[in-house]
């Protein structure tokens, strides 16, 4: 028992020793998510079609090199703002084999338009070509850990996580844009080697985890 | 020009903590605002005086921090006169200044000193406000010299922002 306290304690000294002087307060209802080459469980939602689509059901297709897995809803401004560029991704690199993969990761009861109906409508609306899914349980973005949207994480055909964040450098003017991190990411996985930056950082809506969910 | 009374702040940078003046700087024009990108504010970050600064990210279109607006507000009456700074840093988009954050400021009539940040370069300058944050909003910083206490998440009631205040005093 004794000896325990000892370790504890030392767990302890080590840990403050490495907190930062600014405290992060964490919002427990998020877990941590996952890495960059951390590899993805695979996870199956319904989309807006009403049909089960699942990550792994991509990865198989032979002409699948990677899934640019998206958080997005209806609701948010930065979400709505990146529609047209969620589309031309899909657009441009479906044939290159890296198709988007949408999910809105909001609780309807929160964002109401964000319900599955209001879904399918704004897929109407726009001709989404890709998949957008629901995920009803927020058991997909709290193992992604995904935070807000829109929150990029792509992943290569071993379904490793190889980029984390935003799609561009220049949310809300289009043609502001110098970077596009997304694009960038997948010439390096093309060419064999690593995404650099491996990961970004935008501002977007919070995603809100039900209590208790 | 009517809204003028609604831009204070900016420079509390500049300005020493000993000094009695308002701390802070006009920026009293549309043009003024819209330039304001992470450089112009960054040393709202880095004060070293004896005051606690609460700085607040949101939105006007953001719902979960229009509703965790009025506990700043409240802050802000209850702590008038108090070393206390409370900013509320606007993100909303560039081209919605006039049309959604001023017509808001106004009826609201929000006391607390409100900038807009107009900076598309976010991966850089969300590191510099914070490591840890990822981006989303609401967002809140409070620290008063080296300390430092960061939420990425909203305040449910005016209590639990109040509880933290007091964790500084």
């Amino acid at each position: 028992m004794k000896q325990f306290f000892g370790i504890a304690l030392i767990g302890l000294v080590g840990l403050s020793m490495l907190m930062t002087t600014t405290k992060k307060v964490p919002d427990t209802d998020n877990l941590d998510g996952y890495k960059i080459g951390e590899v993805v469980e695979d996870f199956t939602l319904k989309n807006t079609e009403g049909d089960m689509v699942s990550l792994k059901g991509y990865i198989d297709q032979s002409s699948v090199k990677g899934v640019i897995v998206i958080f997005t809803c209806n609701t948010c401004p930065y979400a709505v703002a990146y529609e047209d560029r969620i589309i031309d991704l899909h657009n441009n690199f479906l044939g290159k084999g890296y198709p988007v993969l949408a999910i809105n990761p909001n609780d309807p009861a929160a964002k109401p338009g964000d319900s599955y109906d209001k879904m399918k409508e704004r897929a109407a609306e726009k001709s989404f070509p890709f998949a957008y899914t629901i995920d009803e349980t927020q058991e997909v973005v709290k193992r992604f850990g995904a935070t807000k949207t829109p929150h990029v994480f792509l992943v290569d055909s071993e379904m490793s996580v190889r980029y984390i964040g935003a799609i561009d450098n220049n949310a809300t003017d289009p043609s502001g844009v110098s970077t596009r991190y997304v694009e960038d990411a997948i010439k390096a996985i093309d060419t064999g080697s690593n995404p650099d930056p491996a990961t970004t950082k935008a501002v977007g809506c919070s995603i809100k985890i039900r209590k208790g969910a | 020009m009517k809204y003028l009374f609604l831009i204070p702040l900016l420079c509390m940078l500049s300005c020493k903590a000993t000094q009695k003046k308002p701390y802070y700087l006009q920026i009293n024009s549309y043009e003024d605002i819209v330039t304001g990108n992470f450089d112009a504010i960054k040393n709202i970050f880095q004060q070293k005086d004896d005051t606690l600064y609460v700085i607040n990210f949101w939105a006007t279109w953001c719902k979960p921090c229009i509703e965790e607006l009025p506990f700043f507000e409240e802050l802000y009456s209850a702590y008038f006169g108090k070393p206390i700074k409370i900013l509320l840093v606007s993100l909303d988009f560039p081209n919605q200044i006039e049309s959604k954050l001023f017509p808001f400021i106004e009826k609201h009539q929000l006391k607390s000193a409100v900038i807009h940040l107009n900076d598309p370069d976010a991966d850089s300058w969300i590191n510099q406000v914070e490591p840890t944050w990822e981006g989303s909003i609401p967002a809140t910083l409070i620290y008063r010299k080296t300390e430092r206490k960061f939420y990425e998440k909203s305040f449910e009631t005016y209590e639990e922002l109040e509880t933290i205040i007091h964790s500084f005093l």
